[in-house]
């Protein structure tokens, strides 16, 4: 367990080191948040309609700025051979590392999600629905970032490919949601696609960082 | 005593056979030079051994554990925003190793306190080398497996790899090194594996 401390507090602090870059998908997150409102009008009743797909869509986008090169550093100056070779599990390295990239990235869009909700003229009710649902989905995201980076990490034109392999897998997470906050701003019970939001995070804590760790075995070896 | 024993060992990089048939042994207190021209397949063969890589057949009995081996390989496992100390500390952490004086681990290969605290990116070839072969100083382990490890080291870092390199196999540890140069020193248990298809 502490190896898997030591990658948390290892991410964090190369990323106090690297301010810009992990600041760039909250700085992406709040263009495109306020950047929407300007395009279909401000007073427009419409941007209550779409604030939910606006502020999950920009979570997803924002959430794959920083993937490629999640492993891409660790691969490039050696360290990824020494995770390998560690007596811990991969897994569990991995998984530390992205609960960090999910801390320094998506953390940060779930605190500002509920002012760009009340930007959109979202109620306080789906605005906390918002959060809700950010809070569950994000790690879901973050987590399957992880795993396609993992993928593709020894490959050319990654950078490419990701986004294509990565979008239908993180689309379920959008879909229940943005579902959420829909059926809070119509007055249904948001319940149900928290709850699957819920089962994605749980499938998404367990079972990806094991399939990231094949799939990086796989590209060094 | 033969200590590790390589037995008709067969890898494969891709569709290519880069090691086919090889058998060598390694007792403790050797240093084993392994030669050979580019692509005979060193750093797979290394790779093999520590298990960063699957052979396709053949035994090697017994492979060293986590814990008994240092890998060093061409990338010096720095990253480049952390200074040579949190590199040597996050490495021990991540092995679960105690470290009490970690800069006395980087002293030991060379590296001056201003050095050790300058972010890796700063420092030049032959010092990342350095700090990398710190780990062998801070970390005691019996089974070194070193690729290219006299890659940008100047003549005084030569002569400390020369001393380590010694030290380690006298006090009964054993090393297998891969080099196009001949080691520094004088190395009374030292031994050639030339991997080229001639030999």
């Amino acid at each position: 367990m502490s190896a898997a401390i030591a990658v948390f507090r290892r991410e964090l602090r190369i990323a106090l080191r690297r301010r810009a870059e992990w600041a760039q998908p909250l700085v992406f997150y709040g263009i495109v948040a306020l950047l929407f409102p300007l395009g279909i009008a401000p007073e427009s009743p419409a941007l209550k309609v779409f604030a939910p797909a606006i502020v999950w869509v920009g979570a997803l986008l924002a959430a794959l700025l920083g993937v490629e090169r999640l492993f891409r550093s660790d691969l490039d100056d050696g360290s990824l051979e020494q995770m390998l070779i560690a007596e811990v599990p991969l897994a569990l390295l991995i998984a530390a590392k992205l609960a960090a990239q999910w801390l320094l990235t998506a953390a940060p869009l779930v605190l500002v999600a509920p002012l760009l909700g009340y930007g959109l003229g979202l109620d306080t009710g789906p605005v906390v629905i918002l959060f809700w649902s950010l809070l569950l989905g994000t790690p879901t995201l973050v987590f399957t970032g992880g795993f396609a980076a993992a993928l593709t990490v020894g490959a050319p034109r990654a950078g490419l490919m990701l986004p294509i392999l990565v979008l239908p897998l993180m689309t379920p997470a959008v879909i229940f949601g943005g579902g959420a906050v829909r059926a809070a701003v119509a007055g249904l019970p948001p319940d149900a696609p928290l709850y699957f939001l819920g089962a994605l995070l749980a499938l998404s804590l367990t079972l990806l960082p094991m399939a990231a760790a094949g799939a990086l075995r796989n590209a060094m070896g | 005593m033969s200590c590790l024993e390589v037995q008709q060992l067969v890898v494969s990089r891709g569709d290519r056979v880069v090691l086919e048939g090889l058998s060598f042994s390694v007792a403790m207190g050797e240093v084993l030079h392994i030669l050979g021209r580019n692509g005979a397949g060193k750093t797979t063969l290394l790779e093999v051994l520590c298990g960063l890589r699957r052979a396709d057949s053949g035994r090697i009995d017994p492979q060293p554990e986590s814990r008994q081996r240092h890998w060093i390989g061409h990338k010096n496992a720095l990253n480049p925003s952390l200074s040579a100390l949190e590199n040597l500390q996050f490495w021990a952490a991540l092995n679960g190793e105690r470290l009490d004086d970690p800069r006395a681990a980087l002293s030991a290969v060379g590296l001056q306190k201003a050095q050790q605290n300058r972010p890796s990116a700063q420092l030049s070839t032959g010092q990342k080398r350095r700090a990398a072969l710190a780990r062998l100083v801070a970390v005691p382990r019996p089974w070194w497996f070193l690729d290219e490890p006299l890659a940008g080291l100047d003549v005084q870092g030569l002569a400390l790899f020369a001393d380590l390199l010694g030290r380690h196999a006298a006090g009964g540890g054993a090393v297998l090194v891969t080099s196009h140069q001949p080691l520094p020193g004088t190395l009374p248990t030292l031994r050639h594996l030339d991997l080229s298809p001639a030999a």
